[in-house]
This record gives C-alpha cells, sequence and structure tokens, in this order.
C-alpha cells in the first residue's frame, strides 16, 4: 500500500487494491492465506505495470481529438498520404467525405466516449475506495431508487439521439455522387485491382503490388503498384465497384472511401480529392491466399493533366499495352494543349478524350 | 432471501450424498447429471481455449514484425488458422464455459430443481461437441486448411475458390455444434419454465438463471438460421445449387443476411451468461442484493430483442441502401440504452456495500471497466458513417475482442474463481488468482488497446504481413499477447493448486453475501441434490 503510494501511483491503483489488503481473513474462515510472501513485491508491482494500460484509453481520447499534423511533402509537391508508425488516429483527410468522418469522431463522438468510460471509472474508483469492507463494514440495504434508474435510462438514450442527427445526415451525403465529372469502375480480382474508365475511351488496366524485392527506394512495402490509379483533384468522381471472382473491399482511408467489391452486383460510392498527391489503400476484404498483397494506389493530379495522361494512356495501350505514369503526361506535347482549357468544371462527362 | 427458508432441508441431505455414484464409464461418457456433464462441458472448453489461445500466441509472433517469415507468412495456412482461432474460440470455449458449464452446473441448483428437464439430452448436447470440434481441426490441418474466415462469406468459401475437404468438414462442424446448442438451449428453457422449486416465481429467480433463459431464446431463434445458412453454403459446394453464386442467380450478400442474423445474436449469446456471473459475483462481494433487480431483467430481456434487428451493421459496406444503412444503425445505437443500465446498475450494486476484493469481484470490476471500453467503440462503430473508415479494420479486432476476450473470459474467470471452492470442495489459492488476474489484465489491454490505434490508421484485418508503418503497435500488441500466454500458465497453476490442496470449504465460504441456493448445499454438493424439493419463503 506505502509502496504505491510512494510510487506516486494514481488513485485508482490504491483504491483497487485497498480492499484486499485491508479484508479481514475472519470473513472467509475457510479460504487458505497466501503463502508465497517473496512475491508479495510483485504483486504490488502489477497493478502499477497497468497504469500506462488504464492511461491509454484517456491518452487515446486526447490524442483523437487533436488534430492530425501536416504531413511531408513528396519531391512533386504532392501530399503522400499513408499510415505512419505510431500513428494513434485516422489517417488525415483529403476529401470532403473524410473530413466530415474526422468531424464527427473526434468533435462529436470521441468526446461522448470518452467523458462516458472516464465516468464509469471514476465511479469503480470512487466506489472500491468509499465502501470497501473496512471503510463500510455494515452494508446498506439499498435496492432501488426510480428517480436514479430513470435519469440512466433517459440521459444516455438522448444523448445518442444528439449524437445520431449528425452522423445520419453524413451517411447520406456518403451514399451518391452529386453531379459526378466522370466514373471510375474498379473491378476487384484475386489479387489484383483492376480500374477501367469508361469516360475517357474505356481505357482500363490491371493494378498489381510489387514484390518486396522489386521496391525502388521510398516505395513503401505492400502498398506500392506498378500502375497506380490515377484521378483528377477536385472533381465529383463517381465509383462503381465489382468483383470478378470473391468479395474484396476497396478501401482507402484517407479519401474516406470503402465499399465491398462483390461479384454479380455494381456497388456505388464516390470520392472528391482535395489535393495532388498519391493515397494508399488497401484490400480489406478476406479474399484468399493473396490478400494482403492487392494495395491499393491513388494517384490525383490536377484535371489538364489527368485528361493528357489518359490520352497518352490510351495510345501506349493501344500501341504496346504499357500504361504510363501519371507523370509521363507533365512532359506530353498533348499537356499544353489540354492545359489551355480555361474552365476545367464546364467540361461535361464523356468528353475528356 | 431464499438461503435462509432452506436452509434445515439442506443438512439431511449431505449425509447419504456418496452413495449412488455409479463407475467411470457410466459417470463420465453416459452421464445424465448435470453436475458432471457441467465438468465436462467446463474441461472441453478449458481445452478448446488453450488451443485457441496457443493459436492466438502463434499469430502474434507472426505479426510481432513486418515481413516476419515463421511457418504462417503463407497466407492460406494464415486464413486456416484464424479462421479455426475465431470458431473454436466462440463454440467450444465461450459458449460451453459459461452456458454448458456453468448454466448446467448452477441453473438446476439456482432454482431448487434436481437435474435438467431432460438428463439424456443434456448427454448428448454435450457429446456432439466432441466430434464437431475434431471436424474443425481436421478442417484446420487437412491441407490446404478452411482459410475462410469464421465468417464463411462466399464466394470465397465456394467449391470454385476453396475446393476440397477442408471448408466441408468445418462447415459440418457448425452444423453439429448448432445441434449441440440448440438441444442445450431447449433443455434450459424447459428446466427453467418448469422445474422451479415451489415459492421460485420467475421474479425471484436470481440473475444468472434469467441471463441463461434468454440466451437460451436467442439460440432457439437464431441457430436455426445459420443452419439454413450453411446447408445451402453446403449444397452449393457440393450439389452444384447457385444460392450464393451470382452465375447461377444467386447473391452473396444474401449468405451475409443470413449469417448476421445469427451472428449478432451470438455476441450476446456470448455476453449474457457474462453479465448474470458478473451479477451474482458483485452483489456477493458487496454483500447487497442486485440494485434494481427489474431493470436488470428487463435490460437483458430488451439487448436479447433488440439484437435480433440489428444484425446488418456489420453490412454497412455490402452495399445496402442509404435507408437500410440509417435503421440498422439507430437500431444498434438503441442497445446502447440497456446496456448502460446494466453498467450503472452493478454500479449502484456496489455503491454503500462492503466490498471485499477477492479474485471473482476483481474479474467482475475489471469486467465493468473493459466492457464498458468495448460497448463505447461499439457505438463509434455503429456509426454507419464513422463505420465507412473502420470497417473491418483492427479497430474492429479491438472491439470484439474488448468484450468477448476482455469481456465474456473476464466472465468465465469470474465465475471458476467464484464457484471452484463449490464445485471442487477445494479453495482456490488467493494470491496466486490475484497474479493471475493482474497479468492477465495487463496483458490483454497491452495486446487489444493498440490495435485502436492500428485500426483508425486503417489496417486490414486477417492480413498475415502488413506494411512497415504498422510495424510498432503490432509489436506492442504482440508482448501484451506473451503476457497474457504467462497469465494462462499461472492459471494452470492456480487450478494445480485448487485440486491438490488439501483443505476442505465450508457449504457457504462467501458469508452472508452469497444468498443462492447452491450455498445451501454442501461443497461439493451431493450427486442428487433436492431429492426434496425446497420451498421458497
Amino acid at each position: 500500500m506505502r509502496l504505491l503510494r510512494r510510487c506516486g501511483a494514481p488513485a485508482s491503483a490504491v483504491g483497487a487494491l485497498t480492499p484486499m489488503a485491508l479484508t479481514p481473513t475472519t470473513l472467509t474462515p475457510t479460504t487458505p492465506t497466501s503463502r508465497a510472501l517473496p512475491l508479495v513485491p510483485l504483486l504490488l508491482a502489477l497493478p502499477v505495470l497497468a497504469m500506462p494500460v488504464l492511461a491509454m484509453p484517456v491518452l487515446a481520447m486526447l490524442v483523437l481529438a487533436m488534430p492530425v499534423p501536416a504531413r511531408a511533402a513528396d519531391p512533386a509537391g504532392g501530399v503522400i498520404a499513408g499510415p505512419h508508425n505510431w500513428q494513434i488516429g485516422f489517417q488525415r483527410a483529403y476529401s470532403p467525405v473524410m473530413h466530415n468522418i474526422e468531424w464527427l469522431n473526434s468533435d462529436i463522438v470521441t468526446p461522448i466516449i470518452g467523458v462516458i468510460c472516464l465516468l464509469v471509472a471514476g465511479l469503480l474508483v470512487y466506489v472500491l475506495w468509499r465502501f470497501n469492507a473496512a471503510r463500510n463494514p455494515v452494508p446498506s440495504r439499498l435496492t432501488h431508487n426510480a428517480p436514479l434508474e430513470i435519469a440512466w435510462t433517459v440521459l444516455p438514450a438522448l444523448v445518442l439521439v444528439g449524437m445520431a442527427i449528425p452522423s445520419f445526415r453524413l451517411v447520406f451525403f456518403e451514399n451518391r455522387t452529386n453531379d459526378p465529372y466522370m466514373t471510375l469502375n474498379v473491378t476487384g480480382h484475386q489479387w489484383y485491382w483492376e480500374y477501367g474508365y469508361p469516360d475517357q475511351g474505356n481505357l482500363d488496366f490491371m493494378s498489381n503490388f510489387i514484390p518486396q524485392d522489386e521496391l525502388k527506394p521510398g516505395q513503401p512495402r505492400l502498398l506500392t503498384v506498378n500502375h497506380p490509379v490515377v484521378l483528377p483533384v477536385g472533381e465529383n468522381i463517381r465509383i462503381l465497384e465489382t468483383s470478378g471472382d470473391v468479395i474484396h473491399s476497396f478501401f482507402v482511408p484517407s479519401l474516406g472511401v470503402q465499399r465491398y467489391a462483390i461479384p454479380g452486383q455494381t456497388i456505388e460510392t464516390w470520392v472528391r480529392i482535395d489535393r495532388p498527391g498519391t493515397y494508399y489503400g488497401e484490400c480489406n476484404q478476406i479474399c484468399g491466399i493473396g490478400h494482403h498483397e492487392m494495395p491499393i494506389e491513388v494517384q490525383a493530379v490536377p484535371l489538364p493533366q489527368f485528361l493528357a495522361w489518359a490520352k497518352l494512356a490510351k495510345q501506349q495501350m493501344a500501341e504496346n499495352g504499357s500504361v504510363p505514369p501519371a507523370s509521363a503526361a507533365l512532359a506530353s506535347p498533348a499537356m499544353t494543349r489540354v492545359a489551355d482549357i480555361a474552365h476545367p468544371r464546364a467540361a461535361s462527362p464523356g468528353k475528356g478524350d | 432471501m431464499s438461503l435462509s427458508a432452506y436452509q434445515g432441508h439442506a443438512e439431511g441431505h449431505s449425509e447419504h450424498a456418496h452413495d449412488h455414484k455409479p463407475g467411470f464409464v457410466r459417470r463420465w461418457l453416459c452421464s445424465t447429471n448435470h453436475k458432471d456433464i457441467g465438468t465436462l462441458y467446463l474441461l472441453f472448453a478449458c481445452c478448446g481455449g488453450i488451443f485457441a489461445g496457443v493459436l492466438s500466441l502463434l499469430m502474434r509472433w507472426q505479426l510481432m514484425y513486418p515481413n516476419h517469415h515463421t511457418f504462417l507468412a503463407d497466407g492460406q495456412t494464415w486464413n486456416a488458422v484464424i479462421t479455426a482461432h475465431g470458431l473454436i474460440m466462440i463454440f467450444f470455449t465461450v459458449m460451453p464455459g459459461l452456458i454448458g458449464g456453468f448454466g448446467n452446473w448452477f441453473v438446476p441448483m439456482m432454482i431448487g430443481a434436481p437435474d435438467m428437464a431432460f438428463p439424456r439430452l443434456n448427454n448428448i448436447s454435450f457429446w456432439l461437441l466432441v466430434p464437431a470440434i475434431c471436424l474443425v481441426l481436421a478442417g484446420l490441418f487437412t491441407p490446404p486448411g478452411a482459410g475462410i474466415g469464421w465468417t464463411l462469406y462466399p464466394p470465397l468459401s465456394e467449391a470454385t475458390y476453396q475446393p476440397g475437404l477442408p471448408v466441408d468438414f468445418t462447415l459440418f462442424a457448425l452444423h453439429l455444434a448448432g445441434i449441440s446448442s440448440l438441444l442445450g438451449a431447449i433443455n434450459f428453457i424447459t428446466t427453467i419454465f418448469n422445474m422451479r422449486a415451489p415459492g421460485m416465481t420467475m421474479h425471484k429467480m436470481p440473475l444468472f438463471v434469467w441471463s441463461i433463459l434468454v440466451t437460451a431464446f436467442l439460440l432457439l431463434l437464431s441457430i436455426p438460421v445459420l443452419a439454413g445458412a450453411i446447408t445451402m453454403l453446403i449444397t452449393d459446394r457440393l450439389f452444384g445449387t447457385g444460392f450464393f453464386n451470382p452465375q447461377l442467380g444467386g447473391d452473396p450478400v444474401l449468405f451475409q443476411h443470413l449469417f448476421w442474423f445469427f451472428g449478432h445474436p451470438e455476441v450476446y449469446i456470448m455476453i449474457l451468461p457474462a453479465f448474470g456471473i458478473i451479477s451474482t459475483v458483485i452483489a456477493t462481494f458487496s454483500k447487497k442484493p442486485i440494485f434494481g433487480y427489474l431493470g436488470m431483467v428487463y435490460a437483458m430481456v430488451a439487448i436479447g430483442v433488440v439484437g435480433f434487428a440489428v444484425w446488418a451493421h456489420h453490412m454497412f459496406i455490402s452495399g445496402i441502401s442509404v435507408d437500410t444503412r440509417a435503421y440498422f444503425m439507430a437500431a444498434t445505437l438503441v442497445i446502447a440504452v440497456p446496456t448502460g443500465i446494466k453498467v450503472f446498475s452493478w454500479i449502484a450494486t456496489m455503491w454503500g456495500g462492503s466490498i471485499e476484493m477477492k479474485t471473482p469481484m476483481l474479474f467482475a470490476v475489471g469486467f465493468i471497466f473493459l466492457f464498458t471500453i468495448g460497448g463505447v467503440t461499439g457505438v463509434v462503430l455503429a456509426n454507419a458513417s464513422i463505420d465507412e473508415v473502420l470497417h473491418n479494420t483492427y479497430y474492429v479486432v479491438a472491439h470484439f475482442h474488448y468484450v468477448l476476450s476482455l469481456g465474456a473470459v473476464f466472465g468465465i474467470f469470474a465465475g471458476f474463481y467464484y464457484w471452484i471452492g463449490k464445485m471442487s470442495g477445494h479453495q482456490y489459492p488467493e494470491y496466486w488468482g490475484k497474479v493471475h488476474f493482474w497479468l492477465m489484465f495487463v496483458g490483454v489491454n497491452l495486446t487489444f488497446f493498440p490495435m485502436h490505434f492500428l485500426g483508425a490508421a486503417g489496417m486490414p484485418r486477417r492480413y498475415p504481413d502488413y506494411p512497415s508503418a504498422f510495424a510498432g503497435w503490432n509489436f506492442v500488441a504482440s508482448m501484451g499477447a506473451f503476457l497474457s500466454g504467462l497469465s494462462l500458465i499461472v492459471f494452470l497453476y492456480v487450478v494445480y493448486r485448487t485440486f491438490t490442496s488439501k483443505e476442505h470449504v465450508a457449504d457457504n465460504y462467501w458469508g452472508e453475501g452469497a444468498t443462492t441456493l447452491e450455498w445451501a448445499l454442501s461443497s461439493p454438493p451431493p450427486f442428487h441434490t433436492f431429492e426434496e424439493l425446497p420451498r421458497i419463503g
């Protein structure tokens, strides 16, 4: 006991330990007393070890509620969005949907559940300290308190309603593409993704992960692919998913995009990417041996560059079946011509090529 | 309340208790005695738990580092192991432990019944589990293994993608385990409705009996749906039907609806009996009757009823319509209300009590705190909007392990430490029980709390290898798992010490707080209890 207090252990550890240390053994005469005295320090140390664990929820609540620090930019000026080591919260948001998810989670839901956890933990610590057998030898017979019971039924219900309102709005916001600029067809296969661009002359290619021994420096393992899916920045993109074999899940965390790819079905979701850059995702539904070896890499570029890339890709696919990287479109002569488009948003779907 | 009224009768019984025990084969293989069958269930659950626990240690070993080449690094082996881990933990550890084990032992005693209503049915529902777990093991060890996840989603589980015997073994195992649970459920419902001692009205039944009653109804209504779904899957695999094959006009999402119509109540099937045990333990060690008994009873009934109307929250990403998502989100949030009633009532039971922190109480208090964490992350996941980026990530793994690995399993250990003296006649060593608790508490939290971080960062489930950016927290989780493994060894030592102990415990070794009928019997209870029905005042 004293050892704990001297170690500066928080009250919860002391509270949790107090009753067993002070309980008179006479209450349970048949319980054999402990005989392994040399190990007492170990027993006392364990609650102290538990402290970081108990502090974790609080730490997590605090960190999840904090804004995410800005990430390093890649040489081309785009962002690189993926997980980083010892990360605690979401990946940084780069789409309207993900901004909303982040807001709902860190400004509404996480504070609520944090308060609930702290309330329950606080009550437990208090009760164990105040009403342990040594401090309170005669138990009360209190078993009913109607106002209290009504309160702890109605109040949580009200809190849930308050949380549900913004959440419902977001569910409907996530549902459908509003006035899409273009459509991206995503097809899951064992174990790669196929991307189709019906509005860019049915450009279509496969995207395979790059095995570890073929990675170039700076390319993250199990996230890098040979042909990233290239998409324009700032446009509403309708994503239609299906699968050629089993169920997969197309999941890009930083863009707030996730839907199953199910054979025989076409499932819709949408995205609008804030900034140029590279966004990593992964297959998120068990699909066999290579489940972890079919990552997603999204290259977001300005619209003119996207259009130039789509044109170039179409040409090269027809000529030699290769898919150029998005950066190849910058050097292309077609680039100047397409870049002159004054109001890219005015371009209607289907006229991209 | 009921205890003192019965005390007089109990004395006479224990005298001639040891007379009529049958021989080993008749006693253990052909058993019709609810206590012996309960013991068999507990032993079975212990073996299942150790095996599936070793599987999880192997999994954490593989995931300790990125690019770690153990024998589990192969995707198919990995998938087979996670499938077996999930199925064994659910069907062959938690369910037999809580329902078959403690339910069989204590439901008849708590209601003052001499045995279960159908003793032979009771025997077959245990013995069906043995071939069932053999089939799961066959599914794991027959190359290439059933790598389909415990959710069994087609088309991956169809013959095209997982040909051969392993998946068939696994599906038949679930049929057998399902029949076993169904027979057990019928037995419990009949027993509780018809065999209560005179004066033991429904509203006087201990909460543990109520929890088993609600659980039995959940089993009765959900298992047939699972049986239907896996039968359709079996005929798809073996007889060329196309229920879940889009090329033959079937629909893979239909399976998900059927599976989760069973799968979600299944979650409550695992946690409700733990609720019952925790209520009993908390009342005993606070030396107070449970606070808000009726509220507690109807909160469990409400969880059971609403639990049948929330299944599609496992399918927010499956392309179901936005109105469906909105409904299932609302229904799921509703469950938080009765769950909150239970948590607050437990705390109110302790309030004003005279609390003794024996090992069962440590597990019970640990349960309340950890179940609360698992519960609130459930509220996060219920938001279909947020689930868009948390579905199938490690956040989900953390959530359901907090509810099950830290919830249901803490319930099992609370029950073990609470009743082992009653069941065996020998008390566990208190000191080592506490060592077990603290090691396990630290271990499981270290294992599962960092998984929230991994999930929020986007790490998907069921990956044998992951991008290096997830390395840090995975290493911490593995260390926690090894610590939990150590606590399992301490637990086995506790069991060893208990059964080699020379000391015998009294009838009611917990004293004034333990008021249910089993404490009026000797420890261990006579082979046949209540040959004369007790009368509850």
